[in-house]
């Protein structure tokens, strides 16, 4: 069992990072206690804001020896509830710890602190002619929740995941010990990958304190292609034989009008094309025009080929932030049209996403429930949300509980996973231990003890 | 109803770099793109066929690679476009670029309507749109919100005038500077320009005009010279303002307040 936060433990808490970053009781923002949509909220004891890898290994040590839980929290834009202290304790911030540290350009690498933001980092990095390709919707997140959700985005059609850019880590384990993994270097055969461990724990085996990224040089070309189509069955089916063109889009996104149009109304702003049912939006980057224009030519063409009514040609800043900061506005745009809502992040290999999407919009209507959804056709990651909008509580919770229960299934029979890049969090776990099964669980729930034996570092997540 | 756009190519980044000896702009290995603000009346001007029928052409000034822009016009709905170019243009002011201009629109025919952007981006002056519509004896409105209607040989159309909105009618033919973000300019279509051909976009150089006194265009047509460019100073002046919500909302307006911006 753990212990409540006492009157000496705060004392102790305040001489390791001084008064002004401890807070305690009603002093704490409830905005502490939930994040952006994981359905469970729960106020910390108190919530310590840290500002280096030594003050972080201090309050670790301490809870550690106490039996306090310890949640770490970014900016707290999760969307599974992975930052919420469910167990009460220490709520770590780690958002004062948001300096980048060193741009090394003979390795081609970033060595950033965790509160990072992610907008912070990409502005950084562009204006140094750098690129940092993983590129979630939500920019204003941390570097540290990236790492620890390994977050995808809109790129990984053609450069990955966080996982990817990852070179090293400075982590605080759980019982104080401070610990680098992994290296500059480019490869690496040296034992375990403890570090790959770490990235996409959620928070659960160690702290991240500080990363070494993997840069590339910025491309020098890049458009994008509106291409509408006259339904979305008709969109999804483009998408396997874009990517079967071997020309790699650096993104393929689909989104159908409804969600177009929400976002117009969040945004208060026009999209250029509301017309068409449903649109595929695609960016090819490069370092030449010649290079972007052509591939741009060929999936144009190709479209035109599969019944696309067009190919719109997004080519300048203007026209890129006009189609763009519609798509990045998605989530919020529907969450605003709703008055509750869930979301299942699921992944599936790219050939399913048409039947996957086909079968989203068949429970929509054997359900009655409204199911829109958008998402990286490209790499077979759907955002799928459940909203409850005039239902009743009791008839929510079933339909979604229903609606959850069919389309994991659903993913699992096509071959796909729970989750593509938000994380297990506390609001997945039923959905990966369904669709793992309590082997893999109990090998993950070792490898939880084994950073963890007294189970105090963000409890009750993932595997738990 | 027959609308004229006129429209420019401008360098594709505003970030183009001022070389520090001569002044002049480095150009050179520089996209270019159409301005931003014209989008914005190439929309309107599309949007208004689309009520009251009729065609948008558009109309450019620059060298031949200028046609680019016509063409994406084309792309975005025009029927078709001109290039008035000659090295006689050349070094235009804004008075010069609008008696080019105006030479140009009469050799391209009539129109009920000309629509111009409110600006453009590397020039910066909003005066062409005006002194054209000088030079063709029409009158001409600026800083247009939206065309309201079209009756009787009058367009409605609602004016901004920063601290109030008027609406305004106004005798066809003139010409309106539309103003910025009052549309969302429709995308060029790929459709469309694999099917554009030579013929839609026609070339004017100065020996068509009717004016051949060469001293009206140009350098020697202009009334302004530009002694120097140089690019503005950059200010990275920076302010934390710590503390709770109250202090800090406190701490931006004695900060606004200082600088008398409230």
């Amino acid at each position: 069992m753990y212990n409540k936060v006492t009157e000496a433990d705060l004392s102790v808490l305040r001489t390791i990072v001084g008064d002004d970053r401890v807070l305690y009781g009603d002093a704490i923002s409830p905005d502490y206690s939930h994040d952006e949509l994981g359905g469970i909220s729960r106020m910390p004891e108190v919530l310590v804001r840290v500002l280096s890898t030594e003050e972080v290994s201090s309050v670790m040590k301490y809870a550690y020896a106490h039996d306090i839980p310890v949640t770490v929290r970014g900016s707290g834009t999760g969307l599974v509830g992975s930052a919420v202290p469910v167990e009460g304790g220490i709520l770590m911030e780690t958002t004062q710890m948001n300096k980048i540290l060193e741009l090394d350009e003979d390795n081609l690498t970033l060595t950033v602190q965790p509160g990072v933001l992610l907008m912070e980092l990409a502005a950084y990095v562009e204006e140094r002619d750098f690129f940092y390709p993983p590129d979630p919707g939500e920019k204003s997140a941390t570097i540290g929740g990236n790492i620890s959700t390994n977050a995808g985005g809109m790129r990984a059609v053609k450069y990955g995941v966080t996982r990817d850019y990852v070179r090293a880590l400075t982590v605080v384990l759980p019982d104080g010990e401070i610990m680098q993994l992994g290296s500059k270097v480019v490869k690496n055969s040296s034992g375990y990958s403890l570090k790959d461990l770490i990235i996409g724990s959620e928070g659960t085996l160690a702290v991240i304190t500080e990363a070494v990224l993997k840069l590339l040089p910025l491309p020098k070309a890049s458009i994008s292609l509106l291409v509408p189509f006259p339904d979305m069955k008709s969109a999804i089916e483009a998408v396997p034989k874009i990517i079967r063109s071997k020309v790699i889009p650096t993104a393929i996104e689909y989104m159908s009008r409804d969600t177009i149009l929400f976002s117009e109304s969040y945004l208060g702003k026009k999209f250029p094309d509301t017309k068409n049912d449903a649109y595929i939006l695609l960016t090819f980057d490069g370092n030449t025009d010649a290079q972007v224009q052509g591939d741009m030519q060929v999936v144009a063409d190709l479209c035109l080929e599969i019944g696309a009514l067009d190919a719109y040609i997004v080519d300048t800043d203007e026209r890129k932030k006009s189609v763009w900061s519609a798509r990045g506005a998605f989530l919020e745009a529907i969450k605003a049209s709703t008055t509750e809502m869930d979301e299942c992040d699921v992944v599936v290999p790219r050939s399913k996403v048409d039947e996957f999407i086909k079968y989203t919009h068949k429970i929509a209507e054997d359900e009655g429930v409204r199911i829109p959804s958008f998402g990286h056709a490209g790499d077979g990651n759907l955002h799928v949300y459940i909203c409850r909008d005039a239902l009743d509580a009791e008839t929510w919770e079933q339909k979604l509980a229903h609606c959850f229960d069919l389309m994991y299934a659903k993913a699992e029979e096509l071959g796909g996973l729970v989750s593509g890049e938000h994380g297990i969090g506390y609001a997945k776990k039923g959905y990966m231990r369904k669709a793992y099964g309590e082997d893999q669980i109990a090998l993950m729930q070792g490898i939880k003890a084994a950073f963890d034996k007294k189970n105090i570092l963000n409890p009750g997540k993932v595997c738990y | 109803m027959n609308i004229l756009v006129c429209i420019k190519q401008v360098p594709g980044s505003s970030n183009v770099e001022v070389d520090p000896v001569t002044g002049v702009l480095k150009r050179d290995g520089v996209a270019s793109k159409m301005n931003p603000y014209d989008l914005y009346s190439i929309e309107m001007a599309m949007s208004l066929t689309e009520k009251y029928g009729g065609t948008v052409e558009t109309i450019t000034m620059g060298p031949p690679q200028a046609k680019s822009v016509i063409v994406e016009s084309i792309c975005m709905g025009a029927k078709k476009g001109t290039v008035l170019s000659d090295r006689k243009f050349a070094g235009a002011d804004v008075l010069a670029t609008a008696y080019t201009i105006s030479q140009g629109i009469r050799k391209v025919g009539k129109f009920d309507l000309i629509l111009c952007g409110k600006q453009t981006t590397d020039g910066d002056t909003a005066q062409v749109g005006a002194e054209v519509a000088e030079y063709l004896g029409i009158p001409h409105v600026a800083n247009v919100l939206s065309v309201e209607e079209v009756k009787d040989g009058k367009a409605y159309v609602t004016v901004s005038l920063d601290d109030m909105v008027v609406t305004e009618s106004v005798q066809l033919p003139c010409l309106l500077c539309a103003e910025n973000d009052i549309n969302s300019p429709r995308l060029p279509s790929y459709k469309v320009q694999k099917t554009v051909t030579d013929d839609l976009v026609r070339f004017i150089s100065f020996a068509e005009f009717e004016d051949q006194d060469a001293n009206h265009y140009g350098l020697n047509g202009s009334a302004t010279q530009v002694e120097r460019i140089f690019p503005p100073e950059k200010n990275t002046e920076k302010h934390s303002i710590t503390g709770d919500s109250a202090a800090q909302a406190q701490g931006i307006f004695d900060l606004l307040a200082s600088r008398k911006l409230i």
